[in-house]
């Protein structure tokens, strides 16, 4: 049977130098669900993620990805090939490659897939994120917001069982932080698995199943979206809440 | 006219294609040397590290003439025998190496790090991602320190003549030997440098030109303006 958790970080510490980042925090994602992270800056929501991601080493605890242990403070055990799709809040596009080359690169070396079919699959991707008709111009033309939509493209394109977000609309000013919420809501509702670090709480309200409230390096609380808009249990959080403009 | 006469003369068109076989083979070994010094000098082990460092501080502090007459005396003293022109291209490609390994580690820093991030992420290996990723922006980022490293070493190349390799320099210190006519054979000698020079400065802005993203753009407006012009002429 698979597990209903697709990932679960298990008493992850996180330090640097004598900082402590994250403390003994237990999160997991389940299987086709929406989990969105919130808290105030420097909380470690970000630094969570990347360690979901296999991106920074653990000073303790452990990630379990598709039941199998993934990250241990040795190490991270396996190279995932693709299979979790990561978008960073500085987009982090190949400035050297046109928006199709962006998204055909991982594709075509990794998957191996034929050019034909890897552009064919980049078009609809591109299609879907509304900039097929951008897909010859270089990042450095594109606006903000979309070159956050090719990278949400770029990410698909490998056809990930987890998608992170990662302060996606951070750097972005209101109109292209819509644009990208936009497609992040159609990723949630083609039904991927996806986690999600932001400020955006009409976002979080709109397409989250579940909320993690974290502070201080720890998760602080963990709901079900209605009931942690509603009914926030901890002081912190009901703070937070009151100081956050929605 | 005397100095037209040399410039056209057998001698000194071949001399020039020496120092210009000189040049590019020094100049390429040396890419290629620079590359794998800056490759291992960001290595996770310190011995390797301190190999490279090791490399650069010889070889950037000490002069390449040194090392040139270095290379041609003392090889044969271990039992490596080399003709002058190899000796040349040995020694010079060797300092090149050190020059070009910290252009090349200055490129590599310059490639932001979410680029390797991102490419980790979406399952890139690590040389996948050196060769598709880092090493194309890298390029772009090390070209013109390196064109600059090109025409330095046109004339660099000159030093080559002390250990008798037949360059444009020695060949026309020779003719004047023959008939004392200094003036022309040097400057025969210097038109053929200035030539050289100015093909490569040309051939470095051409691949620069080629390279740059800005302009693979112009490109591209161009061609849609054109797809579009025909197509409205339909």
């Amino acid at each position: 049977m698979m597990p209903e958790n697709l990932i679960e970080a298990q008493q992850i510490t996180k330090r640097y130098a004598s900082t402590t980042v994250l403390s003994d925090v237990d999160l997991h994602i389940r299987r086709g669900e929406c989990l969105v992270l919130v808290g105030p800056s420097g909380a470690g929501k970000s630094t969570a993620l990347r360690c979901l991601a296999g991106l920074e080493k653990l000073d303790a605890g452990s990630v379990v990805f598709q039941g199998e242990t993934f990250v241990t403070p040795t190490g991270t055990r396996r190279h995932l090939g693709g299979a979790i799709g990561m978008v960073f809040q500085q987009f982090n596009l190949f400035p050297h490659l046109s928006v199709i080359e962006n998204v055909v690169l991982a594709p075509r070396r990794v998957r191996r897939l034929p050019l034909p079919e890897a552009r064919a699959k980049a078009e609809q991707l591109l299609d879907l994120v509304g900039l097929a008709n951008r897909r010859d111009y270089y990042p450095h033309e594109l606006s903000g917001g979309q070159q956050q939509r090719v990278a949400i493209a770029r990410a698909l394109a490998m056809e990930p069982t987890l998608m992170l977000f990662d302060e996606p609309t951070s750097s972005l000013d209101p109109e292209h932080t819509r644009e990208v919420l936009r497609v992040m809501k159609q990723v949630v509702d083609l039904g991927m698995t996806v986690a999600v670090v932001t400020h955006e709480m009409s976002f979080a309200r709109q397409s989250a199943d579940r909320v993690v409230f974290m502070d201080d390096g720890r998760v602080l609380e963990e709901a079900p979206t209605e009931r942690f808009f509603a009914d926030p249990q901890t002081e912190r959080a009901r703070s937070f809440l009151s100081q956050e403009a929605w | 006219m005397q100095l037209l006469e040399y410039v056209f003369s057998a001698a000194f068109v071949s001399a020039m294609l020496v120092t210009l076989a000189l040049t590019v083979l020094s100049m390429a070994l040396g890419v290629l040397g620079g590359l794998l010094l800056a490759l291992a000098g960001g290595s996770r082990f310190r011995v390797v590290r301190l190999l490279v460092h090791g490399y650069v501080w010889l070889f950037r502090g000490t002069p390449v003439l040194l090392q040139l007459i270095f290379v041609f005396n003392v090889l044969p003293l271990v039992g490596l025998r080399f003709d002058s022109f190899s000796c040349a291209i040995i020694a010079l490609s060797l300092n090149e190496a050190a020059y070009m390994a910290e252009i090349i580690r200055g490129g590599l820093l310059a490639v932001d790090r979410g680029q390797r991030t991102a490419s980790h992420m979406l399952g890139l290996t690590r040389f996948q991602t050196l060769r598709y990723v880092v090493l194309p922006q890298m390029v772009r980022l090390a070209l013109p320190p390196t064109g600059n490293q090109l025409i330095g070493m046109l004339k660099t190349s000159a030093l080559a003549s002390v250990v008798a390799v037949q360059d444009l320099l020695l060949v026309a210190q020779r003719t004047a030997a023959g008939n004392f006519d200094y003036v022309n054979t040097l400057l025969a000698a210097a038109v053929h440098y200035l030539l050289l020079t100015t093909l490569c400065t040309l051939l470095i802005n051409a691949v620069e030109n080629r390279l740059d993203v800005g302009r693979k753009s112009g490109r591209r407006q161009r061609r849609e303006t054109r797809a579009l012009a025909t197509a409205g002429g339909r």
